[in-house]
């Protein structure tokens, strides 16, 4: 019985990773894509702003991760980034960071 | 890793069907790992939760019903009225939804929704059938609530708190009145849309004035004793506008409750009626109206639902988003209906696909134009608590108090820059 109950929540694990590599186009179902979400309000798409706002798509997730680090401790001066950069843990940081990171 | 539940399971075994049909294996089953989606509603909230569920997976249905053509956007409508920019410039369109990310887009009204047979009445088509409704109306006006304003009472004194033909009455009105002239903002209580807007809307049009009929005045008739970054509007009103605007609290009589037409003048709680040249009065809010036709909504006439997924706790199956839905803390701004149209999508796409949702996140960034070369902020990162959405402590705020006149240039300078990168992200 536990064995089999296993069994199927692995078939139901293959199943839903083939799916999503099936997917030619879909997009990420992560906690780094919903995080990075919220960023996309103001830098857009992707991290690609249209405006004022500092584009961030393709950079680094070093340099990236550098730079909300600095935002937190007050080292680089914001208008509203530290606001933001205070809501989020480190490893979320890194996270964010690296998807921004993939985008182009 | 997450535990696999046995909704989930069932729902994998059918995106196996899908997979292996795909792949171009002996197809087992035919089940699809997409489902329909309707969305009422093309606003932050629902055109974003419409176009990032396609983005999330091509695979889903999704059918945007929205009545109009074209959306106009309540942000940036308050510097239409002070003559920074024209009605095009927070006007925009459906095509990339329709053309870039596959959404169905239907110009039709909703009129009813069956939620028993899982179906949405339009007043005009066929009724169209959904595994999972959005709605996402925005709100409605408490016409009545104010003694003597009704909705053709807002063709003299616009409220133009929905953006669009009501806004262009409301700067015809300010570009006909003459210099000395006095011009009443009647502010609504609590909860509302956008809850900077009217103290927005009043800095802007004393940026119009000041340059064009310095010798008038604003009046703020206020039903709040305090309101959204007010030390900071405050500061920004004696540094540019001395003197034009004078704000009324609640605890001095400033709730409105009746106005007069014909005779252009409003009743506050104290005092004697007031007249105006040009009278804005921004009434009490509710959820639009197919929201409670849905049955969607409380005794308050906003909509309670599950924090998590905005799944509405009245009927199964629909999720209610924007200023219509019960988001508190988050306020009533047209970027916390785009981040909640995100975490909505997530959570039907993981539905849909019997994927674990990752834990959600909330955010909101508001920009307000004191002047064109003067903005304020206000930001917040919300969570998932125990209690329902719960705003990050230590993160967020308002612009700082101290800061000088970079700062704030620069904050204007973001704030168009953040209403370019929205609406890009939304509907470009």
């Amino acid at each position: 019985m536990r064995n089999s109950t296993r069994l199927l929540k692995l078939i139901a694990l293959f199943a839903a990773s083939l799916m999503l590599a099936a997917a030619g186009q879909a997009g990420e179902l992560s906690r780094g894509a919903i995080l990075a979400a919220s960023c996309e309000g103001c830098h857009g798409t992707g991290g690609r702003s249209p405006g004022a706002i500092p584009a961030i798509a393709g950079k680094s997730a070093e340099y990236l991760q550098e730079t909300l680090e600095s935002f937190r401790s007050g080292e680089r001066p914001s208008t509203v980034m530290g606001r933001h950069v205070t809501g989020y843990s480190e490893d979320e940081i890194r996270q964010i960071a690296e998807y921004f990171s993939k985008q182009k | 890793m997450s535990k696999t539940t046995r909704r989930s399971f069932v729902l994998s075994l059918g995106a196996l069907g899908t997979a292996t049909s795909v792949l171009g294996w002996p197809g087992i089953g035919h089940a699809k790992a997409g489902g329909r989606v309707v969305v009422i509603g093309g606003g932050f909230g629902g055109a974003t939760c419409a176009g990032y569920l396609r983005r999330l997976s091509s695979d889903i249905d999704v059918t945007l019903v929205e009545r109009d053509s074209t959306f106009m956007t309540c942000p940036f409508s308050n510097a239409v009225l002070g003559g920074l920019y024209d009605m095009d410039f927070i006007t925009h369109g459906y095509d990339s939804l329709r053309d870039a990310h596959g959404v169905k887009v239907v110009h039709d009204s909703a009129v009813d929704v069956d939620a028993d047979a899982k179906k949405v009445r339009l007043a005009g088509g066929p009724s169209l059938d959904y595994d999972r409704l959005v709605v996402s109306p925005g709100i409605d006006l408490r016409w009545g609530a104010i003694e003597g304003y009704d909705e053709a009472a807002s063709a003299t004194m616009p409220h133009a708190w929905k953006a669009g033909e009501q806004t262009t009455l409301l700067r015809r009105q300010l570009e006909a009145m003459p210099d000395g002239g006095v011009v009443i903002i009647a502010a609504p209580p609590n909860p509302f849309r956008c809850p900077p807007g009217p103290y927005e809307r009043a800095s802007l049009i004393a940026h119009y004035l000041k340059k064009h009929k310095p010798r008038s005045k604003i009046l703020i008739y206020d039903a709040k004793p305090k309101f959204s970054k007010q030390p900071l509007f405050e500061q920004g009103w004696a540094a540019l506008y001395p003197g034009m605007i004078e704000w009324i609290s609640e605890s001095e009589g400033g709730a409105i409750d009746a106005v007069d037409v014909g005779a252009m003048t409003v009743n506050p709680t104290f005092g004697d009626p007031h007249k105006g040249d040009v009278i804005n009065v921004i009434p009490p809010q509710k959820a639009g109206t197919i929201a409670e036709v849905a049955g969607l909504t409380d005794d308050n006439g906003w909509c309670p639902v599950d924090q998590r997924t905005f799944e509405s706790k009245m009927q199964k199956d629909i999720h209610v988003i924007g200023d219509a839905s019960i988001a508190t803390p988050m306020p009533k701004s047209g970027f916390a209906a785009s981040s909640q149209g995100k975490v909505c999508a997530t959570a039907i796409m993981a539905s849909l696909s019997g994927q674990e949702m990752p834990d959600p996140s909330y955010v909101n960034t508001c920009y307000s134009l004191v002047g064109p070369e003067y903005g304020i902020s206000v930001a917040a990162v919300y969570r998932l608590g125990d209690q329902g959405i719960a705003a990050v402590p230590g993160a967020g705020g308002v612009s700082p108090k101290d800061a000088d006149a970079e700062f704030r240039v620069a904050e204007s300078r973001y704030a168009v820059g953040w209403y370019q990168s929205i609406t890009s992200d939304i509907w470009g």
